[in-house]
C-alpha cells in the first residue's frame, strides 16, 4: 500500500483499523470507552423504544406505572404488619417501605434487565462492531427511568404519611449513585453469565427474592442490632446492607448514617462496577459466536 | 485497502443447545466438556485495493462468514493481522435487527447508532433508506410481523445507504422478489462504478461473475486460489464435482 500508516484510532468506524490477537483478553481500553461514549445516544434510543413497545407513554400505561409500585409496596407492608401481629409501628414504616423497594427494585430490575441484554440481542452482535458493553449499559438506563417516576410517588406518600422529606435526604443523592454504579456492575456480570450459562435467568427470580429477604428493605437497619453477634457481620456483608439500608435511613429515617457504612457502599458499589467491566469487556470478543 | 496477513481464526464454542449452568455440572460429574475448538480460517493472507469487488465462494463452512467478520471487526482474528483502512458497512446473512418488537424505523435507528453513526447521519439518510426498501406502512410495524423478503430488503436499503468505504455482504442478493432482486443488482452495480470496494460472499456463482472483478475461493478454513472471477469459479465448479463424485463412489 503506498498510503503512509497512520496511527488506528479507532476499533470500530475509523479511517483505518487494525485487527489483531488481543493477549490480555482486554482490547485497547481508552479507544474502547471513547467508542462506547460516542453511541451514548444508543442508550436513549434503547430505552426510548422500549417505552414506547410497552405503551408506558399512554394514560393507562403511565397510571399503571404509578400503581405497581403502590400496590407492591401495599403488599408488602400488610405482610409485615401481619407477620408482627400488628406490633406499633412508627408513622415512617409504611415510607421506609416504599422507598427501600423502589431502590430495591431499580438494582433487580437492572440484573434481569442486563442479564437478558446480550443473548436478545442475538443479531446485532453476530453483525456490527461496537463496545458490548452498550447492552447491559443500556438495560441499566432504561430501569433508571422507570425507577425515576417512583421517587415522586415517593414524595407523595411521605407527605401524605406525614413523613415529610428530612434535610438527610440530600446525602441520599450521593448513596444513589453508588446503587446505580452497583446495579451496573452487576448487570454487566449478569450479562456475561447469561451468555455462557442460560439458566442464569431463570435462576435469579429466586435469588431476588431472597436477597430481599436478606437486605434491610422489609424492616429497618436497627433490626440487625437484635441479630446474633456472628450472624450481624454476616448480614452487614451485604452489599445492599449499606446501600439500600443507607438510602432509606438518609431518605425517610433522616438519620446520618456511620462512616463505617458510606466506606462499604462506596467499596461495593466500586468494586462491583470494576470486576462486571472488566469481566464483560474480557469476554465479549467471544459472544459472537457464543450466541 | 483491506489487508489480511496470515490470519488463522479459532473459536472455542459450545455444542449445546442451550447452554445451562444445570447442564454444565452434570458434564463436570461425568468429567465432559461439551467445548469444541473450530479452525474456522487457517493461514490466509491476501490484499485488497481500493475499487476491487472481491468475491468470495466455497461450500457451507469454508470460513467465508467468518473471515468476513474478521475483516467487519466483529471476531478478531486467534493470529495474524488484519488492515482495514475506511468506514465499513456489513450486510451479513443475518440482515439488520435488533428486536422483533420494535419497528423497522426504530431498528434503523438503533443499529445505525450501535455501529457509531450520529442520529443526524442517520435521520440524513432515513428517507432514501425507506424509499428503497419500500416497505410502506410496515415500515412502522414491529419487525416481528415482516416477512423474510422484506426483512432483507430493509438489510440491503441500509447497508447499501451508509456511504461505506467497504461494503461487505454476504448472501444478500437472493433476497426479495424479481422487482427488488433487479434494484438491488442495479444498486450493486452502481456502487461497483464509484469504486468503491466490496467483499461478496454468494452461492449464486452468475453473480460473482457478472459483479466481482476479483475472486478468493475457501475450502475448509484455507484459501485455495486467488484470481479472476470466471477462473476461480471454474475450478471452484470442478472440484465440487470432483469431491461429489468420490462421494457417490463412497456411497456405493
Amino acid at each position: 500500500m503506498s498510503n503512509p500508516r497512520t496511527v488506528p484510532q479507532d476499533d470500530y468506524l475509523g479511517e483505518f483499523h487494525v485487527y489483531a490477537p488481543h493477549k490480555a483478553g482486554l482490547p485497547p481500553l481508552r479507544t474502547y470507552f471513547h467508542e462506547l461514549w460516542r453511541r451514548r445516544e444508543f442508550a436513549v434510543e434503547m430505552s426510548r423504544a422500549q417505552v414506547r413497545a410497552s405503551n408506558a407513554n399512554t394514560v393507562f400505561g403511565i397510571f399503571w406505572n404509578i400503581l405497581n409500585p403502590v400496590l407492591l409496596a401495599s403488599v408488602y407492608f400488610l405482610l409485615v404488619v401481619v407477620l408482627s401481629r400488628g406490633a406499633a409501628r412508627e408513622s415512617w414504616y409504611f415510607s421506609y417501605i416504599v422507598a427501600g423497594l423502589f431502590s430495591f427494585y431499580f438494582v433487580a430490575r437492572s440484573m434481569s434487565g442486563g442479564a437478558s441484554s446480550v443473548t436478545s440481542a442475538g443479531r446485532i452482535i453476530m453483525n456490527t462492531a461496537f463496545p458490548r458493553l452498550l447492552l447491559p449499559l443500556s438495560a441499566v438506563s432504561i430501569s433508571f427511568r422507570r425507577f425515576l417516576p417512583t421517587l415522586l410517588v415517593y414524595a407523595a406518600i411521605a407527605f401524605a404519611t406525614g413523613t415529610g422529606i428530612p434535610p438527610t435526604a440530600v446525602l441520599a443523592i450521593p448513596m444513589l449513585l453508588l446503587i446505580v454504579m452497583f446495579a451496573t456492575g452487576m448487570a454487566m456480570l449478569l450479562a456475561t453469565v447469561q451468555v455462557y450459562f442460560r439458566d442464569t435467568k431463570s435462576f435469579l427470580p429466586y435469588v431476588t427474592r431472597i436477597w430481599l429477604y436478606t437486605s434491610p428493605v422489609l424492616y429497618p437497619i436497627t433490626f440487625y442490632d437484635r441479630l446474633p453477634e456472628a450472624l450481624q457481620v454476616v448480614a452487614r456483608l451485604n452489599p445492599l446492607y449499606s446501600l439500600v439500608g443507607g438510602w432509606s435511613d438518609l431518605l425517610v429515617r433522616g438519620e446520618l448514617i456511620p462512616a463505617s457504612m458510606w466506606i462499604s457502599a462506596a467499596l461495593w458499589s466500586v468494586g462491583v462496577l470494576v470486576v462486571g467491566a472488566l469481566v464483560f469487556i474480557s469476554r465479549e470478543r467471544d459472544f459472537a459466536v457464543r450466541l | 485497502m483491506v489487508s489480511v496477513q496470515d490470519v488463522s481464526i479459532t473459536y472455542r464454542t459450545t455444542f449445546e443447545r442451550r447452554p445451562t449452568m444445570k447442564d454444565a455440572l452434570l458434564r463436570f460429574g461425568r468429567g465432559q466438556r461439551a467445548v469444541r475448538e473450530v479452525h474456522a480460517v487457517r493461514d490466509v493472507s491476501f490484499d485488497v485495493a481500493q475499487g476491487t469487488v472481491l468475491g468470495i465462494v466455497g461450500s457451507n463452512g469454508a470460513g467465508k462468514s467468518t473471515l468476513v467478520r474478521a475483516v467487519a471487526g466483529i471476531l478478531p482474528p486467534t493470529a495474524g493481522r488484519i488492515e482495514v483502512r475506511g468506514k465499513v458497512s456489513t450486510l451479513l446473512a443475518l440482515g439488520v435487527g435488533f428486536n422483533g418488537n420494535m419497528s423497522g424505523q426504530e431498528n434503523v435507528m438503533l443499529g445505525g447508532l450501535a455501529a457509531g453513526y450520529t442520529r443526524e447521519e442517520i435521520l440524513a439518510r432515513y428517507d432514501e433508506i425507506a424509499d428503497f426498501a419500500d416497505l410502506g406502512d410496515f415500515i412502522e410495524m414491529p419487525m416481528r410481523t415482516y416477512s423474510s423478503g422484506m426483512y432483507s430488503r430493509l438489510a440491503f436499503a441500509v447497508a447499501v445507504h451508509m456511504d461505506p468505504d467497504i461494503l461487505l455482504v454476504d448472501e444478500a442478493l437472493s433476497a426479495g422478489d424479481a422487482k427488488f432482486k433487479e434494484r438491488a443488482a442495479a444498486k450493486m452495480k452502481e456502487l461497483v462504478g464509484q469504486s468503491r470496494t466490496m467483499f461478496l460472499v454468494s452461492h449464486a456463482l452468475s453473480s460473482i461473475q457478472e459483479l466481482c472483478n476479483d475472486s478468493i475461493w475457501l475450502n475448509k478454513g484455507e484459501l485455495m486460489m486467488r484470481g479472476a472471477p470466471t477462473d476461480v469459479v471454474k475450478e471452484y465448479t470442478k472440484f465440487v464435482k470432483v469431491e461429489r463424485n468420490a462421494l457417490t463412489l463412497e456411497d456405493v
